[in-house]
């Protein structure tokens, strides 16, 4: 890594780091997460120029806090509006939004978080709008990361913004029967968090690396301030697993499939910390599908190469995870691991029962082209190979693609 | 913060429910009302069928009144009520308790009122 390219590295984690907290500490003293965040997000702007050139001060936290309330301030200033709604936000019996008091040892940034992956807001505007809010990216950075327009992400951004203030969407980490539903939506979105940065279409294996950093962040703070939230936990050991199986996945761009991989590639340290994560997660004794999703990983992560994966204990997880999630991804799966229990026919016509719920995607054409071939039915197999080829967008897959149906 | 909350139902699926069940759900509505009266503010109205709907569209000549609701929507309102809650999250579990719900085709809208004019001065 050159020199630019590290300190650039330190600069994003140190942003990352910051922006989230301020942002919940100006929408509590401006009483408004519209402004509160307009002025984190020119603070953060003005931080990647100066810091870039001069290096980054010894106390980022405060410099970033003393540029945002500057340019709260000056926004105010040249807003009349925005003026004259403020104080009307402020008497307000219950101030909406306001980020709701929390004791001192809960991260102020999870209300944040709530409030940004709340329901009343469409999936596409949870992503975007947690990405900066809470991570602290740039609207380019969201939009290169997500495959987007800059425009689009940035109008997403403020009609999300604006919803949360008038219609009343509060930042708080809910309580009671919705606690489990609500934070489920959270642990979603860190979740394509994570998958965007490899499913960029058109990108390169290795490219957008960042995404999945941020999301592996994004779970070791939910993990750390909600640590009896078995999901949570099970979440943070999921992308763990993946991520450490990263240096491994993406060898000089090229995609490499898990049973080909190197495994000495794979990150120890990290492999490590999942199966901690996991075992803490087990021991609430409240399941989930994230935590399956984990085990799962682990099951993998546990054998010394594919010949020696205990397949009947990755489908009997597969089995369970389908009382949570029945999804096409989660049955084109668990076919996967089918094969290998009771034969690539068996999982050949699981594959074809599920064709009208996952048919016409790139990865249903490639688990049915790799059956195929273990049948003997190597002309099947090519067609399939190609259909699949001609529908991902993602380079580095269609490489594989490409390589195996031998074009 | 004070919200309108939209009944809404399909009227076709109406039909099918047989009436003593329609009966039973209707009768826990009352209740259900009584049970939030004390966030229930500036009234509400429940309306006659959509099939009494008149609706007053703009034309290029002038205004052209036609039979029917305002839109094509299987849905059609059947109700609204004002009310006043803490915030989002207080209105929609209000909501969720609304007994129709239980009925295929039935959904309630929530929309924040305009309670401080400032802005458009």
């Amino acid at each position: 890594m050159s020199d630019a390219a590290a300190s650039d590295l330190l600069l994003a984690r140190t942003v990352r780091e910051e922006s989230g907290k301020l942002v919940a500490t100006l929408t509590r003293s401006f009483g408004s997460l519209d402004l509160a965040e307009e002025a984190v997000a020119e603070a953060v702007e003005e931080a990647l120029r100066a810091w870039r050139g001069r290096g980054i001060p010894p106390q980022p936290g405060a410099w970033l806090l003393q540029a945002a309330r500057h340019n709260a301030l000056d926004l105010l200033r040249r807003d009349k509006g925005l003026r004259e709604r403020l104080p009307a936000l402020a008497e307000r019996a219950a101030p909406a939004p306001a980020v709701d008091a929390t004791p001192a040892d809960i991260d102020d940034r999870l209300p944040l978080l709530f409030g940004c992956c709340h329901p009343a807001l469409s999936p596409d505007a949870q992503l975007a709008l947690t990405l900066r809010a809470v991570c602290g990216l740039t609207t380019a950075q969201i939009a290169r990361a997500t495959f987007s327009a800059d425009s689009a992400v940035g109008q997403r951004i403020v009609r999300a913004k604006r919803k949360i203030g008038s219609a009343g969407i509060p930042l708080r980490i809910p309580e009671g029967p919705e606690r489990a539903e609500r934070l489920d939506i959270v642990l979603t979105i860190v979740s394509v968090m994570y998958s965007e940065a490899h499913f960029v279409a058109g990108g390169d294996a290795a490219a957008d690396r960042d995404l999945a950093d941020d999301a592996l962040w994004l779970a070791r703070v939910i993990a750390g301030a909600l640590p009896r939230e078995a999901e949570a936990l099970g979440l943070l050991s999921l992308l763990a697993f993946h991520r450490a199986r990263e240096p491994a996945r993406a060898v000089d761009g090229a995609l490499v499939l898990l049973r080909d991989q190197d495994r000495s590639r794979w990150d120890a340290a990290l492999l490590a910390e999942a199966r901690t994560v996991l075992d803490s997660a087990a021991r609430l004794r409240r399941p989930g599908r994230w935590q399956l999703h984990a085990a799962i990983a682990a099951c993998h992560a546990d054998a010394p190469d594919a010949a020696h994966t205990d397949w009947l204990q990755v489908l009997t997880l597969y089995d369970m995870l389908l009382a949570y999630d029945r999804s096409p991804v989660v049955r084109l799966n668990r076919a996967v691991a089918l094969a290998r229990v009771e034969g690539a026919a068996v999982a050949l016509d699981e594959v074809d029962a599920i064709e009208g719920l996952a048919g016409r995607t790139h990865l249903w054409h490639a688990v049915r082209a790799s059956l195929l071939r273990e049948l003997g039915r190597n002309a099947d197999a090519l067609a399939e190979d190609l259909l699949a080829l001609e529908l991902t967008a993602n380079e580095a897959e269609r490489r594989l693609l490409a390589e195996r149906a031998g074009r | 913060m004070k919200y309108v909350i939209m009944f809404t139902s399909t009227p076709e699926l109406d039909a099918a429910v047989p009436p003593e069940r329609a009966q039973e759900v209707y009768g826990r509505v009352y209740q259900w009302f009584e049970e939030h009266d004390a966030h229930m503010v500036d009234g509400g109205a429940e309306l006659q069928p959509v099939d009494t709907a008149t609706t007053v569209r703009h034309g290029a000549e002038g205004p052209v009144v036609v039979d029917g609701p305002f839109t094509e929507a299987r849905e059609a309102v059947g109700g609204f009520s004002i009310i006043e809650v803490d915030d989002l999250d207080a209105a929609l579990a209000l909501a969720r308790t609304w007994p129709m719900l239980e009925l295929p085709g039935t959904s309630v809208e929530v929309r924040p009122m305009v309670t401080d004019y400032s802005q458009f001065e």
